[in-house]
């Protein structure tokens, strides 16, 4: 299983071995990352799955959707140039050792 | 701040959100989450999205994961339902005799879908509230080829248009004149009509059902007002929800179609708080009217209000509204509190069904509706949120840019007023 590191807003780390498929929203939540919340549950809804992804490999993501990119311009916190929904963006076998920051607040 | 046992009645949205808002305050209380239905706590939009369109499975509804919330020490007791609270003595009671008692209690018991009397029971006459609906739904959608909606609100549009995407040839059928007409204005009504006749789903406007035939236990058509006869062999009933304020009623908490509570998310009991369906509260979003809203926003933030009082930090629940629906590959989105705006402005094209209506009163903005437009509907969101001042004319021009729009309008509020 890929390994993804999460950085809390308190700077302690929380590194998880995550399913290829699920996304990091569900990886945090299913999992006691404290700083995501993921209300809508992956709907692309309600903007509380908000990360930076301050790794390189971003840029090799699929981009956000226009969805996901009005959303973002949402989010209680900064946005970023490094700024994702947390639900938009899954797993793969080439993220391993992903380091995902946490944003200070989601609501 | 006391730290005994956090009781919570009913084991959904607000009831988990209460719950891990608690641990995320830092609280090590016992908490004890009772629910009625027999499936761990699982997320329910999808229930007439996409699990019923066999997109989604069960494994992937669950709000937290079992062991996580074993971790946090928050204990489940499912297919349990509560029966009475005994609030001298501080416990709740539950149907198989059990005495839980509770610290604090808090009233998690949401809505159930209202039923059509005249339905009666029938094998494929059904309603959609609850994952066993939803499984007995996904079953019978697997057979069905001819499908009647009973109600035109949104649970009953968003299953029209799963089933007509998936082959059937679905009728709903409105008393109103138009759709959703509770709950939007009528450009969008307009809108998302045009989106389901486009889809070959036939709708009844302004026609009410009188019967349904039956032949044994099956409904085989089902019979308006107008004398016309829509057979059938599936029919799903979406009439809208009733709110679950009996068991406080009958524990003598205030409650007028939902248990009252108080803008911290208090009912009259000290002990106790109530949030999501279940509750009404005073919402400045309504001029400070009490209002009772059906969604996942309201259910979460509520209830994360209603744990922060709890723990001794008592805010005031006001977060924005927002809702969202998906019908075919259409987000409809709505911000704030649509009641009665006195002026309403257009953005986007009607015509190809992207676009926007704001609404405004006194000069306010209240509230936006959006199909297909998230930048429209984070705006609003945005503006009601942080009181920012818009005018009907701004946003009726289709040139004004809205972020340069939010921006602008943030640092007039942030700059110091002047006094002359
Ligand atoms: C099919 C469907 C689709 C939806 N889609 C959307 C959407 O797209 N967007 C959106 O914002 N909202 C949507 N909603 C609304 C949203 O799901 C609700 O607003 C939300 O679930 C409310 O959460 P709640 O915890 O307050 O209540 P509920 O989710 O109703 O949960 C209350 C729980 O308490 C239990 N209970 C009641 N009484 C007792 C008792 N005495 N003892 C023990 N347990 C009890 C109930 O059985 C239930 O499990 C949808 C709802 C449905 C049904
Ligand atoms: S979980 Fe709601 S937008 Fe990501």
């Amino acid at each position: 299983m890929p390994k993804v590191t999460y950085v809390l807003a308190d700077g302690s780390r929380r590194s998880l071995g995550l399913s290829v498929g699920a996304s990091l929203m569900e990886g945090a939540t299913g999992n006691a990352v404290p700083g995501v919340l993921g209300d809508c549950g992956g709907s692309c809804a309600c903007a509380t799955c908000h990360v930076y992804i301050e790794d390189a490999r971003a840029a090799a993501l699929p981009p956000p959707s226009e969805m996901e990119n009005e959303l973002l311009n949402g989010v209680a916190a900064e946005r970023r140039p490094t700024s994702r929904l947390g639900c938009q963006v899954r797993v793969t076998a080439e993220l391993d050792g992903l380091v995902v920051v946490l944003p200070e607040r989601q609501t | 701040m006391s730290e005994g046992p956090l009781v919570v009645v009913g084991a959904s949205c607000a009831g988990i959100s209460l719950a891990m808002a608690t641990r995320d305050l830092g609280s090590e209380r016992p908490i004890v989450l009772v629910g009625d239905e027999p499936d761990l706590p699982y997320h329910r939009p999808p229930l007439s999205k996409a699990f019923l369109a066999g997109k989604a499975e069960e494994s992937t509804l669950a709000l937290r994961p079992e062991s996580l919330l074993a971790s946090l020490g928050i204990e489940i007791v499912a297919g349990t339902a509560v029966t009475a609270i005994d609030r001298t003595a501080r416990r709740v009671i539950t149907a198989d005799g059990r005495r839980i008692a509770y610290d604090h209690l808090a009233l998690t018991t949401g809505s159930r879908a209202r039923t059509l009397a005249i339905a009666g029971t029938a094998d494929n006459v059904l309603t959609l509230r609850t994952l066993a609906d939803a499984r007995r739904l996904r079953a019978a959608a697997a057979t069905c080829r001819e499908v009647v909606i009973v109600g035109g609100g949104f649970v009953g549009l968003e299953v029209a248009a799963t089933l007509a995407v998936a082959g059937a040839a679905v009728t709903v059928v409105e008393t109103e004149q138009r759709l959703l007409k509770r709950a939007v204005s009528p450009a969008v009504s307009d809108a998302v009509m045009r989106l389901h006749h486009r889809h070959g789903v036939g709708l009844r406007l302004g026609a009410r059902v009188t019967a349904i035939d039956r032949a044994g236990d099956r409904a085989r058509a089902v019979r308006l007002d107008d004398g016309s006869v829509l057979p059938c062999d599936l029919v799903v009933v979406g009439i809208g929800a009733v709110a679950n304020d009996e068991l406080a009623a009958a524990a003598g908490l205030p409650c007028r179609d939902g248990v009252l509570v108080d803008p911290e998310g208090r009912t009259a009991d000290p002990h106790i708080v109530a949030a999501g369906d279940c509750a009404r509260h005073p919402s400045r979003f309504a001029d400070g009217r009490l209002v009772r809203l059906e969604s996942v926003q309201n259910a979460t933030d509520q209830a994360r209000a209603a744990a922060a009082v709890l723990h001794g930090l008592p805010q005031p629940y006001d977060k924005v509204p927002w809702f969202w629906s998906d019908q075919y590959d259409v987000k409809i989105q709505i911000a704030g509190l649509v009641d009665e705006p006195d002026t309403s402005v257009l953005r986007g094209n009607a015509e190809d069904g992207r676009f926007s209506v704001f609404h405004f009163r006194a000069g306010r903005l209240i509230g936006a509706e959006s199909l297909g437009r998230p930048g429209d509907h984070l705006f609003a969101r945005r503006c009601l949120g942080e009181h920012l001042a818009v005018t009907p004319a701004l946003l009726a021009d289709a040139g004004t840019d809205l972020a340069a729009l939010a921006t602008a309008a943030r640092a007039a509020a942030a700059a110091p007023s002047r006094t002359s």
